[in-house]
């Protein structure tokens, strides 16, 4: 054999493992939803067995799914939306006006990602509270948005910076202000990473369980409370779990799926000039 | 028109009892953990809300969630919850901090006499009732019938760890994955701790003196570690540690034990050949005992208690009266089937011969929870209540510490010895910083 193809064919099979390690506990997840809660606990584990419904059936009796996804796509969504809103301007300032503390502010933001979130959990609450924010989904997106800004502003400063400043610079000499300058040059040249951070930061807010958790009861709860809503100290509760699990990740599976091109996209973007 | 009111009134006022009136039509958020039981009262509580006009809000939280997310919002006066599940240990605790409505006021038709008396004790502070309970558990042993059969051996009505060792060696087979002793082994206040506490009240120790020193290098600890690690090692299923309620309940189910002391409230399911394999082949007796048979099983009463907090206090008393009432367990005799009855509250539930029936253990678990004395849960005087775990909030830190100190003296990284040391240690320091003695 070549060694060029023995090279491929050995990354290929590397390649095809790593994805099988990464997706099979997704796997045996969907796998357990179809099974009986006996054969969910069940000692060897069983790979084939016959399959059932019935945990779905369960699921879909004792909660209303549709509220609790309509819940997590608003909240995503409206998070990602008001992070992006606020994180472009500052991203844009920190990379084509850089002043003399920009990196350390850059630093800063980042450290407050470093405190475990049960630290403030009292200070938010109380605030939460004070304000009526406790169990609607615009709390939610307020504590989303805070939560995520370190990250979408690090993503989108770091794709601003790949923007060659001429560009920008030739649009300031054709007299564009810069509201223009970012709106319709630099968004359109950056899409790809805008995009890619936007998917990112969704998926951080479909994720996200212990705010959620916290902060909601009812009205506002994403599907992160559902799936909780399925886990128990006492009895079987394995098979029901996974499916509540399964349909709980499907839309974002399915969205990132269909993003995957965007995705790629944007994590490579400038990383060849 | 006229008749329709009448009636409605009626099962209002029924469904209230006298002594409340309340508004209709409210909303109440109502938080629980996610148990068979309280799946069943998810399920029938819209002939309450038909009745009353109220609607409930279903917050199904797993226990420990549950205790962070509703203790949140307690402390903080909140009022996200009009009724939250509660245990036992919670109660007296959140009781005497004045975060939950007391509820003496029911009514006569509830029927306060009814009640098993250290269920109601467990969920009271100075006298005063903070939670109704809507289901409670102690624990006793399940063993394999068929397996002592085949080995000639008798079960006592009352066991001693001594002779639940002897049977053990016996009833071993590791060749055939059969273990003679499966207990809990993760690590955790509600996990081997509830197992292990009332061991060590059965040999004679306590959490703490009168004076609320620990006590966790007396002979009694040590004796009763001792016994757990080496028979858990000799006779246990491996990987021990990794195993709590659900995994002996299904290594049990799954017919790889002969004995497994743990919740009454398991029976039903090990008896139901829908979901265990030994369906037919087990039976009920006591928890071991040793030195004492103080505190040698344990107790827990699920309960619905009402925040301070909350605005809706009375529509809220209409609920956990209906949940918690003798007509609500017949509501689930004849909607559910009488083995899935709540059990463990009333006196009436097992006088009543349907239940009898469908319950073959139903005397055993009465016994087991008439025996369970929370004010007297160990052979010598301690200035707490509580069985498997002490009513102080600091337990829960002290309890799991210990637990996670006892895991790893079972998965040999210590001795006993140096596990009860560290673990004595790090129980005084929490009792100095916590201000103890107070």
């Amino acid at each position: 054999m070549h060694p060029k193809t023995r090279e491929r064919l050995v990354l290929t099979v590397v390649g095809w493992l790593a994805a099988g390690l990464i997706f099979f506990p997704i796997f045996w997840m969907i796998l357990t939803s179809f099974k009986t809660e006996v054969e969910a606990v069940a000692t060897p584990p069983q790979l084939f067995f016959t399959p059932t419904l019935e945990n779905y059936i369960t699921v879909r009796e004792r909660a209303d799914y549709v509220h609790f996804a309509i819940n997590s796509i608003v909240i995503s969504v409206g998070a990602t939306l008001l992070a992006t809103l606020i994180a472009v301007p500052a991203a844009y300032a920190m990379a084509f006006f850089p002043g003399k503390r920009t990196k350390d502010l850059l630093l800063w933001m980042l450290s407050t990602k470093m405190m475990p979130a049960v630290g403030v959990l009292i200070p938010i609450y109380l605030l939460f509270r004070d304000t009526g924010a406790i169990d609607t989904r615009w709390g939610l997106i307020v504590v989303y948005t805070l939560m995520n800004l370190p990250i979408v502003v690090w993503m989108l400063y770091t794709f601003f910076k790949e923007v060659p400043k001429d560009i920008l610079e030739a649009g300031r000499m054709d007299g564009a202000k810069p509201k223009q300058e970012v709106w319709m040059l630099l968004l359109p040249l950056s899409l790809p990473g805008i995009a890619s951070t936007a998917l990112l930061s969704i998926i951080l807010c479909w994720n996200e369980a212990f705010w959620s958790l916290n902060l909601t009861t009812s009205e506002a709860a994403p599907l992160t409370t559902f799936i909780a809503s399925f886990s128990a100290p006492e009895g079987l509760f394995w098979a029901k779990l996974s499916a509540a699990s399964t349909i709980a990740i499907a839309p974002i599976l399915v969205f990132g799926w269909m993003s995957q091109r965007q995705l790629v996209r944007g994590l490579t973007f400038g990383a060849v000039k | 028109m006229q008749t329709g009111k009448v009636a409605l009134l009626f099962s209002v006022s029924w469904i209230a009892g006298t002594g409340l009136a309340f508004a209709q039509g409210q909303t109440l958020t109502i938080a629980t953990v996610n148990n068979a039981d309280m799946i069943i009262m998810q399920r029938l509580s819209p002939k309450w809300e038909q009745a009353t006009g109220n609607k409930l809000n279903w917050v199904v939280l797993e226990e420990n969630v549950l205790r962070q997310r509703a203790t949140t919002d307690i402390a903080t006066k909140g009022g996200q919850f009009d009724i939250i599940t509660i245990g036992s240990y919670e109660a007296p605790i959140w009781g005497k901090q004045n975060w939950l409505v007391t509820l003496d006021d029911l009514g006569a038709d509830y029927d306060y006499a009814d009640i098993i008396p250290s269920v109601k004790n467990g969920l009271s502070f100075n006298g005063k009732l903070y939670a109704v309970p809507f289901y409670a558990e102690s624990s006793f042993t399940f063993y394999r019938k068929d397996l002592f059969d085949q080995a000639g051996i008798k079960m006592p009505d009352k066991p001693t760890y001594d002779q639940i060792a002897e049977y053990a060696a016996k009833l071993t087979d590791k060749s055939k994955e059969q273990y003679g002793f499966c207990q809990r082994g993760k690590p955790g206040w509600g996990e081997n701790m509830a197992f292990i506490g009332p061991m060590v009240n059965a040999f004679g120790g306590r959490w703490f003196n009168e004076k609320w020193e620990p006590q966790l290098t007396t002979e009694p600890w040590k004796n009763a570690v001792n016994y757990y690690v080496k028979n858990m090692k000799d006779y246990g299923p491996p990987g021990a540690t990794a195993n709590g309620h659900n995994e002996n309940r299904a290594l049990f189910a799954t017919g790889h034990c002969a004995m497994w002391v743990d919740a009454t409230s398991a029976a039903g399911y090990i008896y139901n050949p829908k979901e265990s394999q030994v369906a037919d082949k087990t039976a009920f007796t006591a928890a071991p005992m040793q030195v004492t048979s103080n505190g040698s099983g344990w107790f827990w009463a699920w309960s619905l208690g009402i925040p301070a907090s909350s605005k809706k206090t009375d529509a809220a008393k209409s609920f956990v009266k209906w949940a918690t009432s003798k007509e609500y367990i017949t509501l689930v005799g004849s909607e559910a089937g009488w083995v899935a009855a709540p059990p463990g509250t009333r006196k009436s539930t097992y006088d009543n011969p349907e239940y009898q029936k469908a319950a073959p253990f139903a005397k055993v678990v009465y016994d087991s929870i008439v025996n369970a004395d929370l004010t007297k849960p160990t052979k010598d005087p301690v200035p707490y209540i509580g069985i498997q775990y002490v009513a102080i909030p600091e337990f829960q830190g002290i309890g799991t510490a210990v637990g996670q100190q006892i895991a790893a003296a079972l998965a040999g990284q210590s001795t006993v010895e140096q596990a009860l040391e560290t673990a004595q240690r790090s129980t005084e320091r929490t009792m100095k910083q916590a201000g103890y003695p107070k």
